[in-house]
């Protein structure tokens, strides 16, 4: 039995040991190195370049720019494809531009035998400007005569709406039940625009094996999709892309969108098949790739006097960057939360995606819920403190429980812990003896509060995209299988789950289950990637038949040797046993030789399946966090933090709590510190680097707990549900609500840094300059 | 890849003065953690370095038969964290040097290039003014010695000519004996990170008077530096919460703290008259007082 345990991760020695290898590890005899020449300016059109000081310098093999790559306009998100041409993304980049849209715009590029050579050659290029105003701030972007950053778009990427008076699974219209409501509790949220800070920037190279096909081998979540978007950039038939995708440093979503490898398969092609390597800087990274959308949400809450919450109505605009990227699927998926954690009340939520002046956002961990949830659980924090209800008890009445609607799909909620999560967690922190406590800690210059927030989220992305996993497990002469799935690797242990689910379906040892880690779109089964903390949920129904499905081989092939019959035999711990007896038959090896070796029966015994999933279970989790307020000093102390979580079935309650750790961690940075920090005026990114963007360091931290409740999702192979993304979503709004029970002030914007707390605390006059001195 | 011309290893104090005349281009290069990062960045001027880092010369913490403490210019700020007597006599220093970056950076880094470097916000530099350390230079056949508040001239401009090394930091005994320090580092992360105000706090007591008291900052100016009109008011008065307050108002006439993209001005300034409070009170208890 493999499911359940903290197995070691399969790739945890190669790690430990530094013999995994990174794309950065893999080189090519002769590779070149490729350097961006990137716009100095947010808002403009190329007047006038000339790059040939650059080519000639020694060392240059060649330079383009904007005029030499084709007018082929390609969509770079990492979605599956859609058959649906209104639900394909936007075609908006073009591999070079001379319309610059955010600053660091890719205009030409140097290709040079070392990055010192191309680095040179990008002081030489001269470059002039048509300069326009940056449009940045949503009022000036929306002005009726503001430029259009991509011509015809009115610099709206997607707009969409929905209501439960539309959709019809609960009656009423969300303004009838605002005005029937005892109490409106409105406020307008916002979030800023941060980055994923993974720790192996992007980096790709390409090369032809031959003078017919691509080879890109690239740090990247998707490789089956970045071969069919570098084919659509290029013109060029699917088959002739080859993906690569080797051990990855972690991506958060930022690899699940098409950034380098367009280019150099398009170098690689234009010198002759050489291998053409682009590694970004931390400080390009920051800059021009992607980040997470920035959002200004308006929340209205109608709640009775009973604590129940009757309507919530929200308008959001979410800032996309200067190219479409994910674009509205953001806000789509944000706004969806809301009908699976609060499914009882008259909803409308109508949002709107805009371009802007300012780098590119895509996918990041949680898409669009930790803007949409921050705001949805201060807001749900305010209506509570209106009716002066416990924040614990308010949210009791008004989550969602199990067979309850999801507004938006329709579908019943067949496993929801969420309840129970919340009384995990209050009991946890102490609740009520601690809440009477802090009440003597409202005033003085160290103040003391308690914030909860609850969260929910999905398990992939279906009925919106494909849903889609494949495996193929192949017995070994030895007794031990090889499992091969399109499910990647990006640093988040997914392979280890897979062998998980494989040993546990085949009745084999875990050490037995290999899981081949490179990725190749050559031989891989197909997989759409590792996003929307899909894999485990998604893959698990393909591993499970396709473990199924050889497990029968197996035993089939055991009756052929035995002149039992396959029914009634099983596998135990690796060996085949009789079951009515008990008896030990043979062991894997034995069989797995005579299938193999024996002249007239059997065959290598193997089982592919490619599984669709139609199914999505929702999570839910919530945050408990106790905080220390210096208001002099203008710090929050994180006295004790815990999240807990209905995933499911934990499948390796290790790597569960990682991914718990990681994403609280995350979302304390999101909360406290992290902001890429944008010149409203000119555009120009001040901190696009890991000094000064405040990414927390362990010094920073509190000591992170996490806690599950454990239900079956009967949707999923295992009974587990998603888990990658949720944690980062509820650290911020539960943080912000504790200021505000700390302090009385509240807060409505990320991050809630110390000059956020100065301004705040100034102009509620808390900052007293005299007096006080007991600190 | 570092765009690196020309890389010269000293061997000795005076083979590292004569590769400089001999370079005039060239630059020193001890830890490297100041250096390296503007060699990446392609800042100009950087590209030959005459390298003096693990020279056994510079390696010293030592206290001389008049009880200086003597601190060479290439000792790593984990070494002074470490060492009995930087511990036993000024702790604060300890302080100082611990708030530095993380640990790979405090193995390497150095005291002499963490204020060569210039800079007002050098987390050793406000204790090294508090303590009125002197510098010693080493110059072709030249040994001078300059007050610290003396040797910062502007941003990223030291008292150095051209061939020139920063040899030692000299603490007399007149200005530790009796003391008691406290350094803190107000900064948005508790690890790898810039001060938005340093401040460092030394004073004697006696029957409960402050017989002594210095109290100097890092980013409060251009560069690190002294508050004599606060120390002024505060020396000979007695100890008392109502001093602290008093503290808090003077400090704003010594300090010009500016605006940037980083802090604002307002908020530097409070949290400069806050620290003044914060550091002086914990100075105070160190040294047995009850506020």
């Amino acid at each position: 039995m493999a499911i359940g345990k903290s197995v070691n991760r399969i790739d945890a020695i190669a790690k430990v040991t530094g013999r995994a290898e990174y794309t950065e590890d893999l080189y090519k005899p002769g590779m070149l190195v490729a350097r961006y020449f990137r716009s100095s300016i947010a808002h403009g059109r190329v007047k006038n370049i000339d790059v040939e000081k650059a080519k000639v310098l020694e060392g240059v093999e060649a330079v383009f720019t904007f005029k030499d790559v084709p007018e082929n306009k390609f969509a770079t998100a990492g979605h599956p494809f859609s058959i649906d041409p209104d639900h394909q993304d936007v075609a908006d980049r073009l591999l070079l531009t001379r319309d610059i849209r955010f600053m660091g715009d890719e205009i030409a590029i140097v290709v040079a035998q070392d990055e010192i050579i191309a680095s040179k050659a990008l002081q030489l290029i001269e470059i002039s400007y048509d300069e326009y105003t940056p449009l940045i701030l949503p009022e000036d972007i929306l002005k009726k005569d503001a430029r259009q950053i991509h011509k015809g778009s009115s610099n709206i990427v997607g707009e969409h709406q929905y209501s439960t008076r539309d959709l019809q699974v609960i009656s009423g219209d969300v303004d009838d039940a605002l005005e029937k409501a005892d109490y409106v509790v409105e406020g307008n949220f916002e979030t800023v625009m941060v980055q994923h800070c993974h720790l192996e920037n992007h980096i790709a190279y390409a090369y032809m094996d031959d003078l017919d096909r691509i080879v890109i081998v690239s740090s990247t979540q998707i490789p089956h999709i970045v071969r069919r978007i570098v084919s659509e950039a290029l013109n060029m038939p699917l088959s002739r892309v080859r993906v690569i995708k080797p051990f990855i440093g972690g991506g958060f979503g930022n690899k699940q969108d098409v950034v380098l490898e367009p280019m150099v398969a398009f170098l690689t092609l234009k010198l002759d098949g050489r291998a053409v390597q682009i590694n970004l800087s931390r400080e390009e990274c920051m800059t021009g790739t992607r980040n997470r959308h920035p959002f200004h949400i308006n929340v209205k809450t109608g709640v009775m006097k009973d604590g129940t919450m009757v309507a919530r109505k929200m308008d959001a605009i979410s800032i996309t960057g200067g190219y479409a990227s994910h674009g509205h699927a953001i806000a789509a998926a944000g706004g969806s939360k809301q009908s699976s954690l609060y499914p009882r009340m008259a909803t409308k939520f109508h949002a709107r995606t805009l371009y802007a002046n300012i780098p590119v956002a895509g996918a990041m961990r949680a898409y669009g819920s930790p803007q949409v949830i921050y705001a949805l659980e201060c807001a749900t924090e305010d209506a509570a403190r209106k009716i002066n209800m416990d924040s614990v008890e308010f949210r009791l009445k008004n989550i969602a429980r199990q067979d309850d609607i999801n507004l938006l799909s329709g579908k019943k909620i067949l496993s929801c812990g969420l309840a129970d999560c919340l009384l995990k967690g209050k009991a946890f922190m102490d609740w009520d003896k601690k809440k009477k406590e802090y009440e003597k800690c409202k005033s003085g210059p160290i103040r003391k509060g308690l914030g909860v927030a609850c969260l929910s989220y999905t398990s992939g992305t279906y009925p919106v995209c494909v849903e889609i996993a494949g495996a193929r497990i192949s017995l070994n002469q030895d007794g031990t299988v090889h499992v091969m799935v399109g499910a990647t690797e990006i640093g988040q242990g997914s392979d280890t789950i897979v062998a998980q689910m494989a040993a546990e379906t085949l009745g084999l040892a875990y050490e037995h289950v290999r899981v081949v880690q490179t990725q190749d779109t050559d031989v891989s089964p197909f997989d759409t990637g590792a996003y929307a903390s899909r894999q485990a949920y998604v893959v698990s129904n393909a591993v499970f038949r396709a473990a199924a499905d050889l497990k029968k081989k197996i035993l089939d092939h055991a009756g052929l040797m035995t002149g039992k019959k396959a029914r009634d035999l099983n596998i135990i711990n690796g060996k085949i046993v009789d079951t009515h007896t008990n008896a030990f038959l043979m062991d894997m090896k034995t069989l797995a030789i005579d299938s193999f070796y024996h002249k007239e029966r059997g065959c290598q015994l193997t089982a592919d399946v490619s599984h669709k999933t139609t199914t999505n279970a929702p999570v839910f989790g919530c945050t408990f966090v106790d905080i220390t307020v210096d208001i002099p000093l203008c710090k929050i102390k994180i006295n004790k933090i815990i999240n807990v979580h209905d995933s499911g079935i934990i499948l390796n309650p290790v790597q569960a709590g990682g991914q718990v750790h990681g994403g609280v961690f995350m979302g304390i940075g999101a909360a406290l510190s992290e902001e890429l920090m944008i010149n409203p005026a000119t555009g120009y990114i001040y901190n696009n680097n890991l000094l000064d963007y405040k990414f927390p360091t362990f010094m920073d931290l509190p000591q992170i707990h996490h806690d599950f409740v454990e239900t079956f999702e009967p949707t999923s192979g295992y009974g587990n549900k998603s888990l990658g993304e949720p944690p980062v979503i509820s650290p911020p709004p539960a943080i912000r609500n504790a200021l505000l029970d700390a302090t009385g002030v509240s807060i409505n914007s990320l991050p809630i840094s110390p000059h956020k707390l100065f301004t705040a605390f100034k102009k509620n006059g808390l900052m007293v300059s005299k007096g006080d001195a007991d600190v | 890849m570092f765009d690196l011309k020309k890389h010269m290893k000293a061997n000795s104090i005076d083979h590292a003065i004569a590769l400089l005349l001999e370079n005039p281009d060239a630059r020193l290069i001890a830890g490297g953690t100041d250096v390296l990062i503007k060699l990446r960045n392609g800042k100009p001027g950087f590209s030959e370095l005459v390298d003096i880092h693990s020279l056994e010369e510079l390696n010293f913490i030592q206290q001389d038969e008049k009880n200086n403490i003597l601190i060479g210019s290439g000792v790593v700020f984990t070494d002074i964290i470490q060492s009995d007597i930087i511990k036993k006599h000024i702790p604060m220093l300890c302080d100082a040097v611990q708030s530095i970056g993380g640990p790979q950076i405090r193995n390497i880094a150095t005291i002499g290039g963490n204020n060569c470097n210039g800079v007002t916000s050098a987390d050793s530099a406000s204790t090294l003014f508090a303590l009125n350390a002197v510098l010693e230079i080493r110059g072709k056949g030249t040994t001078r010695q300059v007050p610290v508040s003396d040797f910062y001239l502007g941003p990223g401009k030291v008292d150095l000519k051209k061939g020139e090394i920063l040899t030692t930091f000299k603490i007399t005994p007149e200005n530790y004996q009796g003391y008691f320090g406290y350094f803190y580092k107000y900064a948005m992360r508790n690890a790898m990170d810039i001060a938005t105000i340093g401040c460092a706090v030394s004073l004697k007591t006696k029957k409960h008077i402050i017989e002594d008291y210095r109290i100097a900052y890092g980013v409060a100016g251009p560069v690190p530096m002294r508050c004599p009109k606060t120390e002024k008011s505060v020396i000979n008065r007695k100890v008392s919460k109502s001093l602290l307050d008093e503290i808090s108002q003077t400090i704003e006439t010594d300090v010009s703290p500016r605006t940037s993209w980083r802090a604002t001005k307002d908020f530097r300034m409070n949290i400069i008259k806050e620290l003044s409070k914060r550091a002086t009170k914990e100075a105070l208890l160190r040294a047995g007082e009850e506020v």
